[in-house]
């Protein structure tokens, strides 16, 4: 939730810090390897990252890589290896040390991304995270299922560094081996002994919840997200509306229809959809007319949503980017100063388009195949999303239109598959030009401005 | 990434029917498809304007013994589920045992082995779940909430093959307490004070009350995790400290796990307040970013000294983003956030007009916005319904927190006091949310207290009533009788 905290005297570009909680949230991931743990944190991370919470995991394992520079098999983790208990509890301690230095330095959230299968081990961090003054919510994945195990092993085991050397069965066995060196002293969340710490125990991949002292805001929130990730494959199909009418006149937003070459585009979006052969495809547009002509063209139902509106330009609505050069050059240099944050007068921010979208992404995390059909500067808060994208890179993605890209998940990230659909279009993508100064001249402003009309 | 370029075979690219020409209603503005002279037929467009939250109706299955605060969160969940546009309604089954029974005398009406009393009730059963059906088919609700206390098996698995012979989703809401005090709490805040007890004092009641739970303890047999794996249900244990959730099968009941996990019991206060006179305000004009009037700033001077002499513990302040809200919170000397969402209704093309203004450039769409107040959508701007789904995060943070200071504008106030006192969509844009009144809402039993604070610094009227004529051929004079004054 992205709201400005003010101080005494509000000034116009007020802090933007997020005040959601007060003191900074340490997350404690729990549970055996193959248990999706790191799944969880990187996409935990992505989230809360792109809500505007910065946030970022602290893996164990790769620490343990870092140190031991190589893996030689399963016995490294046998819990009478003391050697091996050492270099793992001081990989740890490195990494808490990191966590406190990244909490301090502006982190509003770390996750600690471990087994921490022992109550000692959660007990260590628990008097951590009370002397520095954090937070602390578990999150333990309890699963049982041995195909799931496989399947995971399968999709991000075998591909890990410690097993470049070995083949398929080889590194399944001691992966396998490696789980049962952990079984033994595995304690799980207690109802009783644990019901003063906060937690969610996700079991079984989501099909059952057991949430326990849920503290404040964040923690509900993230309590909401993981609630409604799933991992039934499935692919996410990002478009544009087809080519505008104010598009082909070089002018920004508006409520225009399609050009001759817009409905172009639509007829092949329908061929290229029909093709993909998708099973329950949901199909989404904002509810400006471009859109929907483009969904009506697909011929399938199809819901609107208000939410995927384009970016209101306010008093820059329907200009082309040489009449805002004209009439509104501060706040034209002022964009490009900040792309992300700024706001055009009486319009919004891509900030504020990212907090907009959020029930948009909720929703998406929540259904199977979707179609969304939508807009420029929608298009690229969606991407940077899927795709881990900073707030710096966002607001310059390329999403030309067009061309369609199906995003499909595939271990810790997303395939991205581009398809163009050879329908010819303006290129509606301006760079950020190199004198971004308020004293430019007009001509460096309007220099990366692309053809139109 | 991976790129390709889409070749397609040249032939068969035609369509059965140019599907491109769209035409925008007029109250809601959507785009729909233009199908000719008749103009657009909503009913067969393929596109739905409101996000698809469920398919089927669900109904909602409370569990729990007596005094667990299933009625209490039966109504609040229904009244958030109205709010949102998700037509809710409560099937309290103590009620219609009341009006099968009339007079009750004592707890021995509910216990197990009295044959003829089990008859009635479960009569009663019979009867709601009847009023259910006809709330689903006949009345377009879609969402049931079935207030019982439903604490046997047998019961449920009735309700369950009830429901997947209709076609109905079934959601389990089970409240779990252990906590003497809590329950003594409950029996006295909602139970004593009810029909069943209107001749009794209260130590009566409350002892009878408790005999009553017994009847029921017996038998209860709680949601199990091996036995009802297959379910789809919520625990909430000793009122939210702990829950457990099994099977949500879809957005709605994502979204009612949620709000559930987010509300609380402890009393605390919320106060509504408008910014202080604006400069618009004093010229009728409607929208706009202006700062205060001087009246405005002697009234959020006055605020100020109100919120000290109320010695709240722990205020939370929200504002706008807009100056006239932050002006009057900064007289206030205390932290306070800006909410984007809390924004003044977007007027569009109408922002700063008066309705003299509005009348004379836009008469049929003042017309059209007198006709239906909720829905309306102002051209390139929004509606009340709009509003209301904008302010839904607002709402939920003001679930999870204890007092807060709401410093908004006339629309959104009006959303947010709808929730808070369970206006519906028509009564919402025409609730009295004048300039300089603090309202201070405080939940007590099922509902909210309501303190109308007049701080006693004059301010325009900038409310207006329906007219009594709404048709778009109406007189301009018809059009502006309601109009408050202004300058």
């Amino acid at each position: 939730m992205m709201r400005g905290c003010s101080r005494s005297k509000s000034t116009q570009n007020l802090d933007r810090t997020v005040c959601m909680t007060n003191c900074p949230t340490l997350i404690v991931t729990v549970g055996l390897p193959a248990r999706g743990k790191t799944y969880i944190s990187k996409k935990l991370t992505r989230y809360l990252n792109w809500i505007g919470v910065p946030t970022r995991e602290f893996n164990v394992g790769q620490y343990r890589r870092e140190c031991l520079k190589i893996y030689k098999s399963f016995e490294f983790f046998r819990p009478d290896n003391e050697e091996g208990l050492k270099i793992r509890q001081q990989c740890a301690s490195a990494a808490l040390n990191d966590v406190r230095q990244y909490l301090a330095d502006g982190g509003q959230v770390a996750v600690f991304d471990a087994t921490n299968t022992t109550r000692e081990r959660r007990e260590t961090i628990t008097v951590f995270a009370e002397q520095n003054g954090f937070k602390v919510f578990f999150v333990e994945s309890v699963c049982e299922d041995p195909e799931v195990i496989a399947e995971n092993i399968v999709q991000v085991k075998l591909g890990s560094p410690d097993y470049t050397n070995c083949n398929t069965e080889e590194a399944m066995e001691d992966f396998k081996k490696r789980i049962k060196c952990y079984e033994n002293s595995y304690e799980t969340l207690d109802e009783v002994l644990d019901r003063h710490l906060s937690y969610i125990k996700i079991m079984d991949v989501g099909r059952r919840y057991l949430v326990n002292q849920v503290q404040d805001h964040i923690q509900s929130r993230i309590v909401y997200y993981l609630m409604n990730i799933h991992i039934t494959p499935r692919s996410i199909y990002l478009c544009r509306h087809g080519e505008s009418d104010l598009n082909v006149k070089g002018c920004i937003g508006g409520d225009s229809g399609l050009s001759p070459r817009g409905k172009e585009f639509a007829k092949y979006l329908r061929q290229f959809i029909q093709s993909q052969e998708i099973s329950d495809l949901k199909v989404w547009t904002s509810q400006m007319k471009r859109t929907i002509q483009t969904a009506e063209a697909v011929s399938v139902p199809y819901e609107q949503w208000k939410a995927l509106n384009e970016i209101d330009a306010g008093v820059c609505e329907e200009m082309m980017y040489e009449e805002i050069q004209q009439h509104y050059p501060l706040e034209f240099a002022m964009r490009d100063q900040d792309k992300y944050r700024y706001r055009y007068p009486k319009g919004e921010s891509y900030e504020d388009l990212v907090q907009r979208l959020e029930p948009v992404i909720m929703e998406l995390e929540r259904q199977e195949n979707v179609l969304v059909i939508c807009h420029q500067a929608v298009m690229r808060c969606l991407l940077a999303y899927f795709l881990d994208k900073t707030a710096e890179e966002l607001p310059y993605l390329k999403c030309p239109l067009h061309t369609v890209l199906k995003l499909t998940p595939v271990a810790y990230g997303c395939k991205v598959e581009s398809i163009y659909l050879n329908v010819d279009a303006v290129n509606t993508h301006r760079e950020r030009p190199e004198n971004v100064e308020v004293s430019r001249m007009a001509e460096e402003a309007l220099l990366t401005v692309p053809a139109h009309q | 990434m991976t790129l390709s370029v889409w070749a397609l075979p040249s032939a068969d690219m035609t369509t059965a029917q140019e599907k491109n020409e769209l035409t925008q209603t007029p109250l809601l503005k959507i785009w729909v498809p233009w199908l000719g002279m008749g103009g657009c037929k909503l009913s067969c467009r393929r596109g739905s304007s409101v996000p698809q939250l469920t398919n089927s109706p669900t109904l909602i299955v409370m569990v729990g013994l007596p005094a667990r605060g299933k009625t209490y969160i039966s109504k609040k969940l229904s009244r958030y589920l109205n709010w949102i546009g998700v037509p809710t309604k409560v099937f309290n089954l103590g009620q219609y045992r009341r009006e099968a029974v009339q007079s009750y005398k004592n707890f021995e009406f509910f216990r197990p082995d009295n044959e003829e009393a089990m008859q009635i009730r479960r009569a009663c059963a019979t009867n709601a779940l009847k009023d259910v059906v006809i709330y689903f088919s006949k009345d377009h609700g879609q969402v049931a909430v079935f207030d019982a206390t439903n604490t046997t098996r047998e019961r449920r698995i009735s309700i369950v093959s009830f429901s997947k012979e209709k076609g109905y989703k079934v959601f389990f809401v089970e409240s779990i307490c252990d906590d003497p005090d809590i329950i003594a709490q409950n029996i006295t805040e909602v139970k004593v004070s009810s029909p069943d007890y209107v001749n009794c004092d209260k130590d009566e009641a409350q002892a009878d009350f408790l005999k009553r739970i017994e009847c029921y303890k017996q038998s209860y047999v709680p949601l199990d995790d091996e036995k009802d794996r297959h379910l789809s249900y919520i625990k909430i244990f000793n009122v939210g400290s702990r829950y457990l959730v099994n099977r949500v099968q879809d957005h709605i009941q994502s979204r009612i796990v949620y709000y559930l996990m987010n509300i609380h019991v402890t009393p605390r206060s919320i106060f509504l307040s408008r910014h202080g006179e604006s400069e618009l305000n004093l010229l009728g004009r409607i929208g706009g970013d202006s700062g205060l009037s001087p009246r405005g700033h002697k009234y959020a001077t006055a605020l100020g000294g109100f919120i000290k002499g109320q010695h709240i513990k722990d205020l939370k302040v929200w504002t706008s983003h807009m100056k006239r809200t932050i002006q009057t919170a900064e007289h206030l000397g205390i932290p306070y956030e800006q909410w984007k969402a809390l924004n003044e209704i977007d007027a569009g093309v109408c922002e700063e007009l008066t309705y003299e203004d509005i009348q004379e450039n836009h008469p049929e769409e003042f017309a059209l916005r007198d006709q239906d107040k909720y829905r309306y959508r102002y051209p390139n701007g929004e509606s009340y319904e709009d509003l209301v789904h904008r302010l839904e995060p607002v709402i939920m943070e003001l679930e999870r927190q204890e007092n807060v200071l709401v410093v908004c504008h006339q629309a959104v106030m009006r959303c947010l006091l709808a929730y808070l006192l369970d206006k519906t969509s028509d009564e919402l844009p025409y609730l009295k949310c004048p300039l300089h009144t603090v309202l201070k809402l405080t939940p007590v039993a099922y509902g909210c207290r309501v303190e109308h604070i007049c701080l006693n610094i004059e301010a325009v009227n900038t409310h207006r009533e329906r007219p009594g004529n709404v048709d778009v051929t109406r007189d301009p004079e018809e059009a502006l009788k309601t109009i408050p004054e202004h300058f």
